[in-house]
Protein backbone atom coordinates (compact mmCIF):
# COMPACT_ATOMS: atom_id res chain seq x y z
CA UNK A 1 0.00 0.00 0.00
CA UNK A 2 2.69 2.56 0.90
CA UNK A 3 5.43 3.04 -1.80
CA UNK A 4 8.38 3.91 -0.90
CA UNK A 5 10.08 4.97 2.36
CA UNK A 6 9.86 8.42 1.52
CA UNK A 7 5.73 7.75 2.08
CA UNK A 8 6.49 5.06 4.82
CA UNK A 9 8.11 8.25 6.72
CA UNK A 10 5.05 10.57 6.24
CA UNK A 11 2.62 7.99 7.79
CA UNK A 12 4.78 7.25 10.65
CA UNK A 13 5.43 10.93 11.86
CA UNK A 14 1.38 11.56 10.84
CA UNK A 15 0.72 8.68 12.74
CA UNK A 16 2.81 9.18 15.89
CA UNK A 17 1.86 13.26 15.58
CA UNK A 18 -1.08 12.93 17.61
CA UNK A 19 -1.16 12.18 21.36
CA UNK A 20 -4.78 9.64 21.35
CA UNK A 21 -2.65 7.82 18.72
CA UNK A 22 0.74 7.03 20.45
CA UNK A 23 -1.33 6.16 23.65
CA UNK A 24 -3.67 3.54 21.24
CA UNK A 25 -0.33 2.56 19.97
CA UNK A 26 1.60 2.26 23.64
CA UNK A 27 -1.84 -0.05 24.81
CA UNK A 28 -1.58 -2.14 21.62
CA UNK A 29 2.34 -3.15 21.80
CA UNK A 30 1.50 -4.60 25.30
CA UNK A 31 -1.11 -6.48 24.04
CA UNK A 32 -4.23 -7.09 21.54
CA UNK A 33 -7.12 -4.79 22.37
CA UNK A 34 -10.50 -4.86 20.50
CA UNK A 35 -11.61 -1.34 18.90
CA UNK A 36 -14.90 -1.19 20.92
CA UNK A 37 -12.15 -1.87 23.98
CA UNK A 38 -10.14 1.14 22.60
CA UNK A 39 -13.21 3.53 22.04
CA UNK A 40 -14.17 3.35 25.80
CA UNK A 41 -11.00 4.68 26.65
CA UNK A 42 -11.46 7.98 25.31
CA UNK A 43 -13.68 11.06 25.45
CA UNK A 44 -14.91 10.78 21.27
CA UNK A 45 -16.55 8.83 19.48
CA UNK A 46 -16.29 5.16 18.13
CA UNK A 47 -16.16 6.26 14.87
CA UNK A 48 -13.24 8.97 15.62
CA UNK A 49 -11.02 6.09 18.03
CA UNK A 50 -11.84 4.09 14.25
CA UNK A 51 -9.92 6.65 12.59
CA UNK A 52 -7.36 6.57 14.96
CA UNK A 53 -6.86 2.99 14.68
CA UNK A 54 -6.64 3.07 10.89
CA UNK A 55 -4.07 5.50 10.37
CA UNK A 56 -1.69 3.42 12.90
CA UNK A 57 -2.77 0.75 10.76
CA UNK A 58 -1.84 2.44 7.29
CA UNK A 59 1.60 3.01 9.19
CA UNK A 60 2.39 -0.55 9.52
CA UNK A 61 2.78 0.13 13.84
CA UNK A 62 -0.52 -1.87 14.12
CA UNK A 63 -2.30 -4.79 12.69
CA UNK A 64 -5.98 -6.08 13.18
CA UNK A 65 -8.08 -9.17 12.71
CA UNK A 66 -11.76 -9.74 12.94
CA UNK A 67 -12.94 -11.94 15.50
CA UNK A 68 -16.62 -12.63 15.07
CA UNK A 69 -18.31 -9.08 15.51
CA UNK A 70 -15.26 -7.70 17.01
CA UNK A 71 -12.30 -5.93 15.09
CA UNK A 72 -8.83 -7.02 17.49
CA UNK A 73 -5.62 -4.46 16.99
CA UNK A 74 -2.00 -5.47 18.15
CA UNK A 75 0.90 -3.82 17.90
CA UNK A 76 2.93 -5.06 15.09
CA UNK A 77 6.39 -4.86 16.61
CA UNK A 78 8.09 -6.95 13.69
CA UNK A 79 7.89 -3.84 12.16
CA UNK A 80 9.34 -1.36 14.08
CA UNK A 81 11.69 -2.89 16.02
CA UNK A 82 14.43 -5.34 15.72
CA UNK A 83 16.42 -7.28 18.07
CA UNK A 84 19.21 -4.95 17.87
CA UNK A 85 17.11 -1.80 18.85
CA UNK A 86 15.63 -3.99 21.85
CA UNK A 87 19.09 -5.03 23.30
CA UNK A 88 19.61 -1.23 22.78
CA UNK A 89 16.99 -0.43 25.35
CA UNK A 90 18.03 -3.72 27.75
CA UNK A 91 21.58 -1.55 27.33
CA UNK A 92 20.02 1.50 28.64
CA UNK A 93 18.87 -0.40 31.49
CA UNK A 94 22.24 -1.74 32.45
CA UNK A 95 23.74 1.51 32.23
CA UNK A 96 21.15 2.58 34.68
CA UNK A 97 21.79 0.15 37.16
CA UNK A 98 25.41 0.28 36.85
CA UNK A 99 25.79 4.14 37.38
CA UNK A 100 23.39 3.08 40.45
CA UNK A 101 25.84 0.21 41.82
CA UNK A 102 28.75 2.50 41.72
CA UNK A 103 27.20 5.50 43.05
CA UNK A 104 25.75 3.09 46.05
CA UNK A 105 29.66 1.69 46.96
CA UNK A 106 31.11 5.56 46.74
CA UNK A 107 28.33 6.52 49.20
CA UNK A 108 29.07 3.57 51.55
CA UNK A 109 32.62 4.31 51.39
CA UNK A 110 32.36 7.82 53.30
CA UNK B 1 31.59 5.70 34.00
CA UNK B 2 32.56 2.12 35.37
CA UNK B 3 31.18 0.64 32.25
CA UNK B 4 34.40 -0.58 29.98
CA UNK B 5 32.43 -2.99 27.66
CA UNK B 6 28.99 -3.62 26.04
CA UNK B 7 28.54 -6.53 23.59
CA UNK B 8 25.06 -7.53 21.81
CA UNK B 9 24.48 -10.83 20.47
CA UNK B 10 21.62 -10.09 18.18
CA UNK B 11 21.80 -13.96 17.16
CA UNK B 12 21.43 -15.43 20.77
CA UNK B 13 19.54 -12.64 22.27
CA UNK B 14 22.39 -11.76 25.23
CA UNK B 15 23.67 -9.01 26.43
CA UNK B 16 27.04 -8.41 27.52
CA UNK B 17 28.58 -5.82 29.80
CA UNK B 18 31.19 -5.22 31.53
CA UNK B 19 32.31 -2.47 34.42
CA UNK B 20 34.88 -2.06 37.06
CA UNK B 21 34.12 -0.65 40.53
CA UNK B 22 36.09 0.76 42.82
CA UNK B 23 35.32 -1.75 45.60
CA UNK B 24 36.77 -5.06 46.69
CA UNK B 25 34.83 -8.10 45.32
CA UNK B 26 33.79 -9.03 48.41
CA UNK B 27 31.87 -5.59 48.79
CA UNK B 28 30.27 -6.03 45.46
CA UNK B 29 29.06 -9.42 46.48
CA UNK B 30 27.18 -7.52 49.09
CA UNK B 31 25.30 -5.54 46.81
CA UNK B 32 22.91 -8.64 45.75
CA UNK B 33 23.52 -10.66 49.33
CA UNK B 34 21.58 -8.18 50.82
CA UNK B 35 18.02 -7.49 50.46
CA UNK B 36 18.07 -3.59 51.12
CA UNK B 37 21.58 -2.74 48.81
CA UNK B 38 19.47 -4.83 45.93
CA UNK B 39 16.56 -3.32 46.30
CA UNK B 40 18.51 0.11 45.63
CA UNK B 41 20.64 -0.79 42.72
CA UNK B 42 17.61 -2.72 40.94
CA UNK B 43 15.03 -1.01 39.61
CA UNK B 44 15.09 2.57 38.37
CA UNK B 45 13.82 5.80 40.28
CA UNK B 46 10.57 5.84 38.32
CA UNK B 47 10.54 1.74 39.12
CA UNK B 48 11.99 1.37 42.39
CA UNK B 49 12.38 -2.11 43.82
CA UNK B 50 11.28 -3.90 47.10
CA UNK B 51 12.68 -7.39 47.66
CA UNK B 52 10.49 -9.03 49.60
CA UNK B 53 11.75 -12.74 49.78
CA UNK B 54 15.68 -13.02 49.72
CA UNK B 55 17.57 -16.44 49.23
CA UNK B 56 20.75 -16.30 47.43
CA UNK B 57 21.49 -19.85 47.59
CA UNK B 58 21.42 -22.99 44.91
CA UNK B 59 17.86 -23.57 44.42
CA UNK B 60 16.89 -20.63 46.57
CA UNK B 61 14.21 -17.83 45.70
CA UNK B 62 14.47 -14.36 45.31
CA UNK B 63 10.83 -12.27 45.25
CA UNK B 64 10.87 -8.68 44.32
CA UNK B 65 8.37 -6.47 43.07
CA UNK B 66 8.82 -3.10 41.05
CA UNK B 67 6.54 -0.06 41.77
CA UNK B 68 5.64 2.09 38.34
CA UNK B 69 5.10 6.05 37.93
CA UNK B 70 1.11 5.52 38.83
CA UNK B 71 1.40 3.14 41.67
CA UNK B 72 1.06 -0.53 39.56
CA UNK B 73 3.55 -3.28 40.58
CA UNK B 74 5.45 -5.94 38.58
CA UNK B 75 5.69 -9.02 40.81
CA UNK B 76 9.28 -10.64 39.73
CA UNK B 77 11.38 -13.42 40.87
CA UNK B 78 15.38 -14.78 40.89
CA UNK B 79 15.26 -18.60 40.68
CA UNK B 80 18.62 -18.78 42.13
CA UNK B 81 20.73 -21.78 40.14
CA UNK B 82 24.34 -21.63 40.68
CA UNK B 83 25.95 -19.62 44.01
CA UNK B 84 29.89 -19.65 44.50
CA UNK B 85 30.30 -16.69 46.72
CA UNK B 86 31.77 -14.35 46.36
CA UNK B 87 32.57 -14.84 42.87
CA UNK B 88 29.57 -15.53 40.62
CA UNK B 89 25.91 -16.87 41.07
CA UNK B 90 23.26 -17.61 38.06
CA UNK B 91 19.96 -17.59 38.01
CA UNK B 92 16.48 -17.26 35.93
CA UNK B 93 14.58 -13.65 35.99
CA UNK B 94 10.89 -13.96 35.43
CA UNK B 95 7.72 -12.10 36.16
CA UNK B 96 5.18 -13.75 38.70
CA UNK B 97 1.78 -12.74 39.92
CA UNK B 98 1.44 -11.09 43.55
CA UNK B 99 1.80 -14.27 45.01
CA UNK B 100 5.34 -14.72 43.34
CA UNK B 101 3.46 -17.84 41.26
CA UNK B 102 5.64 -17.46 38.32
CA UNK B 103 3.27 -16.47 34.84
CA UNK B 104 4.66 -18.60 32.80
CA UNK B 105 3.19 -16.68 30.04
CA UNK B 106 5.90 -14.38 30.56
CA UNK B 107 9.84 -14.53 29.56
CA UNK B 108 12.17 -15.49 31.73
CA UNK B 109 15.96 -14.31 31.53
CA UNK B 110 18.47 -16.33 31.98
CA UNK B 111 21.84 -14.80 33.70
CA UNK B 112 25.01 -14.51 34.59
CA UNK B 113 26.86 -12.55 37.31
CA UNK B 114 30.43 -12.72 37.81
CA UNK B 115 32.98 -10.89 39.79
CA UNK B 116 37.03 -10.57 39.78
CA UNK B 117 39.74 -9.07 41.68
CA UNK B 118 40.68 -6.16 38.98
CA UNK B 119 43.72 -3.51 39.13
CA UNK B 120 42.29 -3.11 43.05
CA UNK B 121 38.91 -3.14 42.21
CA UNK B 122 36.36 -5.71 41.10
CA UNK B 123 35.41 -6.34 37.22
CA UNK B 124 31.89 -7.30 37.05
CA UNK B 125 30.54 -9.09 33.95
CA UNK B 126 26.90 -9.36 33.27
CA UNK B 127 25.20 -11.72 31.02
CA UNK B 128 21.38 -11.89 30.01
CA UNK B 129 20.06 -13.67 27.97
CA UNK B 130 16.27 -13.64 26.48
CA UNK B 131 14.99 -17.18 24.72
CA UNK B 132 13.13 -14.86 21.91
CA UNK B 133 13.19 -11.44 20.30
CA UNK B 134 9.61 -11.22 21.59
CA UNK B 135 10.20 -12.67 24.70
CA UNK B 136 12.62 -9.32 25.21
CA UNK B 137 10.22 -6.84 23.93
CA UNK B 138 7.25 -7.82 26.59
CA UNK B 139 9.56 -7.14 29.10
CA UNK B 140 10.89 -3.90 27.76
CA UNK B 141 7.14 -2.90 27.49
CA UNK B 142 6.51 -4.00 31.13
CA UNK B 143 7.88 -0.83 32.38
CA UNK B 144 11.56 -1.79 32.57
CA UNK B 145 12.43 1.44 30.22
CA UNK B 146 10.44 4.39 30.02
CA UNK B 147 7.43 3.25 28.07
CA UNK B 148 6.81 7.26 26.60
CA UNK B 149 9.87 7.24 24.64
CA UNK B 150 10.16 3.68 23.18
CA UNK B 151 7.53 4.97 20.26
CA UNK B 152 9.45 7.83 19.23
CA UNK B 153 12.68 5.82 19.78
CA UNK B 154 11.43 3.19 16.83
CA UNK B 155 11.45 6.29 13.90
CA UNK B 156 15.15 6.00 13.40
CA UNK B 157 14.76 2.59 13.25
CA UNK B 158 11.73 2.13 11.48
CA UNK B 159 13.65 5.04 8.55
CA UNK B 160 16.04 2.55 8.50
CA UNK B 161 14.15 -0.50 7.36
Amino acid sequence: MIEDDEDRADALFHALADRTRRDILRRVLQGEHSVSALAKLYPMSFAAVQKHVAVLERAGLLTKRRQGREALASGDVQVVRSAGRLLSELEEVWLGRIARIDALLNQLKE
Amino acid sequence: MPVVDISKNVDALSLTIVADFAAPVQRVWELYADPRQLERVWGPPEYPATVVDHDLAPGGRVNYYMTGPDGERFYGYWQVDQVASPDHFTFADGFADSEFEPNTDLPVSENTYTFTAHAEGTRATYVTTYATAEGLQQVLDMGMVEGSTSAINQIDEFLAA
